[in-house]
C-alpha cells in the first residue's frame, strides 16, 4: 500500500487538474467576459473620461486606476470560479467523489482555492496584456506585486468556497457577489483615492477589507498607496488564516457537505 | 479463515457495523442501532421498504452520512480511526447519478482514481480494463450526460471499481435498467464476486436479490428484522403457489388428490403446496385425468412474500 502522503499529493494534484481544465474548457465564460468587461473600462477611462478627470496622486487617470481594475478581476474571479465549481460539484452531487474517497479535508480545500488562485492569476494576467494597450504599466515592487495578488485570490477563493458550502441554490452563490463584493470593489478605492473623500466617509472606508488590496497592489506597481502597506499585508494575511479556520472547520463538520 | 503452514488465521469481516445509530437533524430517526456482520467473499442483500434506513447505513459506511453513535470496521479497520485506510477498501455504487454531467466518460473514470491516490499512467491502463470489461470502452471520449440510462449506471460502477476495492457497495444499481442491461450487470457482479470482490446490495428487485445473493439482511424502521442466510430464509416460506397452463378444457376438474384447486379460467388453474407436501400427486391425478400441461410457472416471487410478511410483523 502506497504511502498517505503520495495518495493525498494525486489527490491534490487530480484536483487542481481538474479545476483548470474545467475554467479552460469554457473560456467563452470564464476568461473572455472579463477581459471584454475590463477593456470597455480601459477605453471609458483612457480616451473619454480620463483626460477630463486629469492626474490623480500624481499619475494619469488611468494609470492609477489599471492596479484596481486589475485587482477587482482577480477578486471577482477567484471567488467566482470557486463558488461556482463547488456549488456545480455539490449540485450535480460529484462533490460525493471526492467525500467517498481517502481525499483529506485540507486537500480538498486546497485543491479548489489553488484552482481559484490559478483562473484569478490568469485573468490579471489577461486583464493586464489588455491594460497595456491603453497606458504604460511597470512594476515598482516585483514581492509586494505577487504577494497581494496571491494572498487576495486566495482569500476570495476562500470566500467562495464558504458561500457554496451554504448556497443551497444559484440564487445563493449570487446574492454574495451581487449586494456585498461588487458594492465593496467599487468603492474600494479602485477609481478614486480615499484621500480624496470627506473625513466620515474616509473612516467608514477603512472597515472595507478591499480597500487594502487595492491599495498594496497599486503600491506594488506604481509605488504608491493610501494606506501603509505593511498594514495592508497583514490584514490580508489575517483574513486568509481566519477564512482557512473556518473553512476547514466546516469541512470537518460537514456542514452543508455531509447528511 | 486463511491457512499459513499449521497457522490458522481468522480473517476480519468485510464489514462490521456494531449499534450503528443515525437520528437526523429534524430528530427523524433512521437507524435505531443496527448491527450487522458481511464476511469476506460474501454477496450480500440489504433489503428494505423505502424510508427503511438502507440508504442511510450505506451513507454512513461510505461518509456521506455522519452517524449518531456506533462502530464501523472494513476488513478490520476502523472507520473512525483509520479514515483514509478503510475508505480506501470500499467502493461505493449510488442510487442517484452523481458524475459530472459535463465531463467525459474517461475523465470520470482517471479523476476518481486520482483521488484514490494512483497516478494517471496506472490510472489510465486501469480505466482501459474496467471500461472495456463495462463495454464502455468505445464511449470513453463521450460526454456523460449523452450516455443511455444503462451506460450510466455501467459508468458507475466503472468508476466505484478503479481503485479495486476489496468491499463493493451497491445502492439499488439496477433502478430502472432494461432486462437485458440488468442480466449483464447480474453477470458482471457475479463475476466480480467469484473474483473475490465482496459485494453488497440494496435492491428492490427481490428476483435480483434471490438470484445473486447469498445472505441477506432485512431492514425496516432503522431496525433489522431479519438476517440470515437466503436458503433459510427462502425455507420459512410455509406454502408457494403454482400455475398450471393445460393444453385441454379443465372444466370438469374440481380437486387433485389432497390439493384444493383453483380455476382461473377454462385451461388454467392454480395449485397451493404447503411445506413437506409435494406436486407428484397433482401430476398423477392430471395423467388420470387426461389433462396435458403445456406449462407450468409460480405464482409469484417467493422472496416478495417473504418480504412482506416481516416487514408486516415489524409494523
Amino acid at each position: 500500500m502506497q504511502s498517505l502522503k503520495k495518495t493525498q499529493w494525486i489527490g491534490l494534484k487530480t484536483i487542481i487538474r481538474k479545476e483548470i481544465t474545467r475554467f479552460s474548457r469554457i473560456w467563452m465564460q470564464t476568461l473572455l467576459p472579463p477581459a471584454i468587461t475590463m477593456s470597455l473600462y480601459f477605453i471609458l477611462f483612457s480616451t473619454i473620461l480620463g483626460p477630463r478627470i486629469g492626474e490623480m496622486a500624481g499619475f494619469d487617470y488611468i494609470q492609477f486606476i489599471a492596479p484596481g481594475i486589475i485587482m477587482m478581476s482577480v477578486i471577482t474571479n477567484s471567488y467566482s470560479n470557486v463558488v461556482s465549481s463547488f456549488f456545480g460539484a455539490k449540485f450535480q452531487r460529484h462533490i460525493e467523489e471526492i467525500l467517498v474517497a481517502p481525499v483529506s479535508n485540507e486537500i480538498i480545500l486546497l485543491g479548489y482555492i489553488v484552482g481559484g488562485v490559478c483562473r484569478g492569476i490568469a485573468i490579471g494576467f489577461l486583464v493586464t496584456l489588455v491594460a497595456l494597450f491603453f497606458t504604460d504599466l511597470s512594476i515598482h515592487s516585483y514581492t509586494v506585486t505577487f504577494a497581494v495578488v496571491l494572498l487576495t485570490s486566495t482569500l476570495f477563493s476562500l470566500g467562495g468556497f464558504l458561500n457554496a458550502v451554504f448556497a443551497r441554490s444559484f440564487d445563493d452563490i449570487s446574492i454574495v457577489p451581487t449586494f456585498i463584493l461588487a458594492p465593496m470593489t467599487y468603492l474600494g478605492g479602485v477609481f478614486y483615492s480615499v484621500d480624496l473623500l470627506p473625513s466620515f466617509w474616509y473612516q467608514v472606508s477603512l472597515f472595507n477589507p478591499i480597500l487594502y488590496m487595492v491599495n498594496a497592489f497599486r503600491y506594488g506597481m506604481l509605488g504608491h498607496s493610501d494606506i501603509n502597506v505593511t498594514y495592508a499585508l497583514l490584514a490580508i494575511v489575517t483574513f486568509v488564516v481566519l477564512l482557512t479556520t473556518i473553512c476547514l472547520d466546516i469541512l470537518k463538520r460537514g456542514t452543508g457537505l455531509r447528511t | 479463515m486463511t491457512f499459513v503452514s499449521n497457522i490458522m488465521i481468522f480473517n476480519p469481516p468485510a464489514l462490521q457495523m456494531t449499534n450503528l445509530r443515525k437520528t437526523y437533524r429534524g430528530r427523524v430517526t433512521a437507524l435505531r442501532g443496527i448491527s450487522l456482520t458481511v464476511q469476506e467473499g460474501d454477496f450480500f442483500a440489504l433489503l428494505g421498504p423505502n424510508g427503511a434506513g438502507k440508504s442511510t447505513a450505506i451513507g454512513i459506511i461510505s461518509s456521506l452520512v455522519l452517524k449518531t453513535a456506533g462502530e464501523i470496521k472494513i476488513f478490520g479497520v476502523d472507520v473512525d480511526k483509520e479514515f483514509s485506510r478503510a475508505k480506501s477498501l470500499i467502493g461505493v455504487v449510488p442510487q442517484e447519478i452523481n458524475f459530472n454531467q459535463f465531463e467525459t466518460v474517461n475523465d470520470i473514470i482517471l479523476n476518481q482514481a486520482g483521488y484514490y491516490g494512483i497516478d494517471r499512467p496506472d490510472a489510465q491502463k486501469r480505466a482501459e480494463k474496467i471500461l472495456k470489461q463495462t463495454q464502455l470502452w468505445d464511449r470513453r471520449d463521450e460526454i456523460s450526460r449523452n450516455l443511455s440510462g444503462g451506460m450510466k449506471r455501467r459508468l458507475m460502477i466503472s468508476r466505484a471499481l478503479i481503485h479495486e476495492p476489496r468491499l463493493l457497495i451497491l445502492d439499488e444499481p439496477t433502478a430502472g435498467v432494461d432486462i437485458e442491461v440488468r442480466r449483464s450487470m447480474w453477470k458482471f457482479l457475479t463475476d466480480l464476486n467469484k473474483s473475490g470482490t465482496t459485494i453488497i446490495l440494496t435492491t428492490h428487485y427481490l428476483e435480483e436479490a434471490e438470484s445473486l445473493c447469498r445472505n441477506i439482511a432485512i431492514i425496516d424502521k432503522g431496525k433489522i428484522v431479519e438476517n440470515t442466510s437466503m436458503q433459510l430464509l427462502l425455507r420459512k416460506l410455509g406454502a408457494e403457489s403454482f400455475i398450471f397452463d393445460c393444453t385441454s378444457s379443465i372444466s370438469t376438474l374440481s380437486k387433485l388428490g389432497d390439493h384444493q384447486i383453483r380455476k382461473l379460467d377454462d385451461h388454467r388453474f392454480e395449485v397451493t403446496v404447503n411445506q413437506g407436501e409435494n406436486l407428484n400427486t397433482v401430476f398423477e391425478e392430471l395423467s388420470k385425468s387426461g389433462i396435458k400441461i403445456q406449462s407450468m410457472r409460480n405464482k409469484s416471487n417467493r422472496l416478495e412474500e417473504l418480504f412482506l410478511g416481516l416487514v408486516a410483523e415489524s409494523a
